[in-house]
């Protein structure tokens, strides 16, 4: 099963900004029960539509130039990223239909 | 599944875990529906508790709840990380509906489901929400570091919010509508004599200002009247909780302020075969250990209900 894949400052623009399909980045840290709860679903997302949109995840306490970038004070925090702009943002964990739904137009 | 289980817990928590802890050992083979991004309930965003019996030192909420979690799939409940999201509990057997489209039938429900934080109720809170606004101080205290913010309430959970930020931000002003502080005497003390912490009494937030994000709020004296602005850049929002009974309403009875009712010195409600626990059903005492309580009485009752049934 395909799981939502780490990315770090490094490779930021490479994974994100210059993906040629459309990226979720799920902004999130170790500390915060409502992450630890969205993320087995991202894992599923990832894995059943995987081929329509990339998902990976950037813990903001190891990347936080990152986070602060983007304006970040609320986790979980999911930023779909298309041409490398932020074209939807979803704040706060979500059961999975509804994150399906807030996502229907990438999937 | 077409066969009719003996009972579903919906919610989990300190009521809804010892529920299940009691009914598995009862061997009553429960269900419990966890939530998907619930599960654990209102602790899984807390720290320290340090009030729970048996814990000399003090237990992180996370920890609090994955050890009741442990404890329940121990005895064979039946561990469900998935939402009820509709119920229908007149009958006899009672038919539940998942968050992934299955049905479930059982002869006996406890509800466990909880409250949620309550909101002020302004647009601009709503529209700032994740940018700069915030109800999880665990969650998102670290994005306010050296920056000054506010927390809005007066009960335990405003305190316990506004001082676990000032391990954070430069200051925390914290504004309550009335002139002295609801939280339990320790933690009002602590929160007091905290030099990070300022005061703003019989104040209440009438707008939040900004863009894009937090930069002020409007404030009100609830005494004078007078309308002020001042500079923030984050607003946690701590002034209580309503019950979830979204999914129960109009087919059970609740009272006037949402909450389930149950019959005197039980968990039963008005409908044969179901029972409620934890914070829907508690206006006064809403505590890890009240919860926890009135999850075992449930479990009790239900049983008790199974065995003529």
């Amino acid at each position: 099963m395909s799981a939502a894949t780490p990315v770090t400052t490094a490779n930021f623009e490479d994974v994100v900004l210059k993906s040629s399909t459309p990226v979720l980045v799920d902004f999130w840290a170790e500390w915060c029960g409502p992450c630890r709860a969205v993320g087995p679903i991202l894992d599923q997302i990832a894995d059943e539509h995987g081929d329509k949109i990339k998902i990976v995840k950037l813990n903001t306490d190891e990347e936080s130039a990152i986070a602060i970038k983007y304006g970040i004070t609320s986790i979980p925090t999911l930023n779909v990223f298309v041409n490398g702009e932020v074209v939807k943002t979803i704040i706060g964990a979500k059961p999975k239909p509804a994150l399906l739904k807030e996502l229907e137009g990438f999937i | 599944m077409s066969e009719v289980e003996n009972l579903v817990i919906v919610g989990s928590g300190p009521s809804g875990y010892t529920a299940a802890i009691y009914a598995a050992r009862a061997q009553l083979n429960p269900i419990i529906y966890e939530g998907s991004v619930t599960a654990g309930g209102a602790l899984m965003n807390t720290t320290e508790v340090e009030n729970f019996p048996g814990f000399i030192d003090g237990i992180m909420g996370p920890d609090l709840m994955d050890a009741m979690r442990k404890q329940a799939k121990r005895f064979g409940a039946n561990l469900i990380t998935d939402d009820i999201v509709e119920m229908d509990l007149s009958g006899p057997v009672k038919v539940l509906k998942d968050g992934s489209g299955n049905t479930v039938k059982a002869k006996a429900v406890i509800l466990a489901m909880g409250s949620a934080y309550r909101e002020i109720g302004l647009e601009n809170e709503k529209r700032l929400s994740g940018r700069g606004v915030s109800w999880c101080a665990t969650c998102d205290g670290f994005f306010f570091r050296d920056q000054t913010i506010a927390v809005v309430g007066g009960g335990d959970s405003a305190v316990e919010e506004a001082t676990f930020l000032t391990k954070f931000a430069s200051k925390v002003v914290l504004i309550h509508r009335r002139d002295s502080l609801r939280a339990s005497k320790i933690m009002a003390e602590r929160a007091l004599s905290n030099p990070k912490i300022e005061m703003l009494w019989n104040t209440e937030v009438i707008d939040v200002l900004g863009a894009e994000k937090v930069e002020a709020l409007s404030l009100k004296n609830t005494v004078t009247g007078e309308v002020s602005k001042r500079d923030f850049t984050g607003l946690f929002v701590a002034i209580g909780h309503d019950p979830r009974n979204e999914l129960v309403k109009g087919q059970i009875t609740l009272d006037a302020e949402g909450y389930v009712v149950v019959e005197n010195g039980s968990t039963r409600t008005n409908l044969t075969g179901v029972f409620a626990c934890g914070d829907l059903v508690d206006h006064t005492y809403r505590q890890a250990i009240t919860a926890a309580g009135t999850g075992c009485q449930s479990a009790l009752d239900a049983e008790k209900f199974l065995s003529h049934h």
